[in-house]
């Protein structure tokens, strides 16, 4: 028998629930679009360790590498930048790194395996610039109080000789250490944990 | 042959709405007859969209979108490709002038209150404009692959990762790459040659169908469909076409004359619009000593240095963008015009462009301690804005004017308490003046009738 009226109730449901599927399928279907801005298998790979030879390195002389391009500074310290790290202290945000980015091995006061060797990602933590390596002491530009370290020029940024970034500067955090091991006496592994350190 | 043209038209709008669309949008679109100078950069920003269309397309045809290649190919245009410097200095002053137009635009939209019922939509439709306009400025930056561009995209897009939590990750998904590389450079010019001009467009039509439907405001905030004739037509207005047709085309042919003077002498615009450091390749590992965001953003950045936290700076940022969405809410007065409204107002809005341009400037200079007091100061009076065009959208009581004067000034002073570091107590106390005679002035101010109070509005529109 034919029946002219219509299920109201039966039409919103195979419609809410139509829309309910496809909505999904709408939304699953961005997934292949989103995964594909991710960083590539190439970039991936070209983000492997990368070994360094630091045998030749003089006291106080930085260098500059790139790893995952990014700036990687490794500056072999003297005991006397060693020994200005403690009072220093005072007048950081984040003395004990507690807010900071670093491997476990690096929340000392030296911020390093070893404290002669600092491994630093040369990246500003406010917005990314490059500080500048400033050793000297007191220079003019940057005041009698200077006790060497880096210097942002962007917007003004101070850090101690370990990265530690000074109280009242816009950064809040000490820069970055990357994950990192000693090969053998001279020689740097960056982008890999010691191997006894938990990962 | 006229009837052949008829014939023709007839042909035509029997398949397809051509006459309906003339003449609801030009020919019988009734614009208010008291349209002023202001009235302009509507028209004129469409001209520059299609500046920016045509030379873009060109562009690509010799641009390559590859870190490799991209500085190089930049050059290339400039000195090998016949008249290229010309197509791509017309690019860049376009995307200079597109701003002063869009701002312009937008300041008349507040100044005459265009923004107010009913067209509120007009008005979120522009800002969806504006920022999908600052996205596709932003991503064509980089395209030149210069340093202040590699530094410009590392430092806009590191603010992503002050989110909390998925911060860095949504920076490092933005780039497809642990930093700025050619991952980023290639989806840039995805999104800034396709994806965006698309939304453009469409969003352009949009905001004219949302206009054409509740009609244009004028300078006087009057609704000429108040007053209408016998055949319906409003009393104050004239048809689009061929008024204003004609009133538009004089203001291009004068916006273009400025428009060549720049392309012609002065492309850089004295490091304004070409910044110098972009003249010389990116390079990670030379951070330029100032980054400084081209014009047009530099208010904004302004207000991101004003507070040293990324977090809260990147948030005061964001929300001195986003408050702009929310003004049809905020100024709920019902006067539309300046014209009409207090004297106060009028003190307000004349401040908000002082306040504008100096943020501007001072995000266009190094952060002294000076300047990053003024950025934080002026930044104060940036939001102060929003909150007294709040506070003057009906009469107020005694009570009310004392309330939001020890709410806000406190709040500002318990802020200054908070980040109040030794020796800078002067220049955080003559500072603190600034938001407080601002507060001073405006709040208790308005209880003076002769300062507070707003004019008659008149029936009909003047001339």
């Amino acid at each position: 028998m034919p029946d002219d009226t219509v299920d109201v109730g039966r039409r919103r449901f195979l419609t809410g629930s139509t829309a309910l599927v496809g909505g999904t399928g709408a939304v699953v279907a961005m997934w292949p679009f989103i995964a594909s801005m991710s960083p590539s298998a190439r970039a991936r790979t070209a983000g492997a360790p990368i070994e360094v030879d630091i045998g030749q390195m003089d006291w106080g002389q930085k260098i500059d590498l790139i790893w995952r391009k990014q700036p990687i500074w490794i500056i072999r310290r003297t005991p006397e930048m060693v020994a200005m790290l403690e009072p220093e202290a005072n007048y950081l945000r984040d003395p004990n790194s507690d807010q900071s980015q670093q491997p476990e091995f690096a929340q000392n006061s030296h911020r390093s395996l070893n404290p002669e060797f600092l491994v630093l990602v040369g990246v500003c933590t406010h917005l990314g610039c490059n500080p500048t390596y400033r050793p000297d002491v007191a220079p003019e530009d940057l005041g009698a109080d200077w006790p060497g370290g880096f210097f942002c020029a962007c917007h003004g940024s101070r850090f101690d000789l370990a990265g530690r970034v000074y109280d009242h500067v816009p950064a809040n955090a000490n820069l970055r250490v990357p994950p990192y091991r000693f090969v053998s006496d001279t020689r740097i592994l960056i982008g890999e944990m010691p191997e006894d350190a938990p990962a | 042959m006229k009837a052949y043209f008829d014939g023709l038209i007839g042909w035509i709008d029997a398949r397809f709405p051509l006459m309906r669309l003339w003449n609801e949008h030009l020919a019988h679109y009734y614009a208010p007859k008291n349209f002023n100078f202001w009235y302009f950069f509507g028209s004129l920003a469409l001209l520059v969209l299609i500046i920016q269309i045509v030379t873009g397309i060109f562009l690509t045809m010799h641009y390559k979108p590859d870190a490799e290649l991209a500085f190089a190919s930049l050059e290339y245009i400039r000195r090998d490709v016949p008249l290229g410097w010309l197509i791509q200095y017309m690019h860049s002053t376009g995307a200079s002038f597109f701003f002063i137009v869009v701002y312009m635009h937008m300041f008349r939209g507040i100044m005459y209150g265009s923004f107010k019922a009913p067209r509120e939509l007009i008005w979120l439709l522009g800002m969806f404009l504006y920022m999908a306009l600052m996205a596709e400025a932003f991503m064509g930056y980089l395209l030149p692959w210069g340093n202040m561009s590699y530094w410009g995209a590392q430092v806009i897009v590191n603010l992503f990762s002050t989110i909390p939590w998925v911060g860095p990750d949504i920076a490092i998904w933005l780039r497809g790459d642990f930093a700025i590389s050619d991952a980023t450079l290639t989806r840039f010019f995805a999104l800034h040659v396709s994806a965006i001009p698309l939304a453009i467009l469409a969003l352009v039509m949009l905001h004219i169908m949302a206009l054409h439907e509740v009609g244009s405001n004028n300078p006087d905030g009057i609704e000429i469909k108040d007053h209408k004739d016998a055949d319906g037509k409003p009393l104050d207005g004239v048809p689009f076409h061929p008024y204003y047709t004609v009133k538009d085309i004089w203001g291009s042919v004068a916006f273009l004359f400025l428009f060549a003077l720049v392309v012609f002498f002065a492309p850089e615009m004295g490091g304004y619009f070409l910044e110098p450091d972009n003249f010389t390749p990116a390079n990670p590992l030379l951070t330029p000593e100032h980054i400084v965001p081209v014009w047009y953003f530099t208010p904004f950045y302004s207000v991101l240095r004003a507070i040293p936290d990324p977090q809260f700076g990147a948030l005061a940022m964001l929300l001195s963008i986003l408050i702009l969405f929310f003004l049809p809410w905020i100024d709920r007065n019902p006067v539309r015009s300046v014209r009409y409204r207090s004297q106060l107002y009028k003190l307000n809005l004349l401040l908000f462009v002082v306040t504008f341009a100096v943020l501007g400037y001072l995000g266009f200079n190094a952060p002294t301690p000076l300047y990053s007091e003024l950025a934080l100061r002026f930044s104060e009076w940036y939001f102060l804005f929003f909150i007294t065009l709040w506070f003057f959208s009906r009469p107020r009581r005694n009570i009310e004017r004392l309330a939001s004067l020890v709410v806000v000034l406190g709040l500002i002073s318990l802020y200054d308490v908070v980040r109040m570091e030794p020796g800078h107590e002067m220049l955080v106390f003559l500072g603190w003046l600034m938001p407080a005679a601002f507060v001073a002035i405006m709040f208790l101010g308005s209880g003076v009738e002769k300062l507070g109070r707003d004019l008659p509005v008149p029936d009909r529109v003047t001339e």
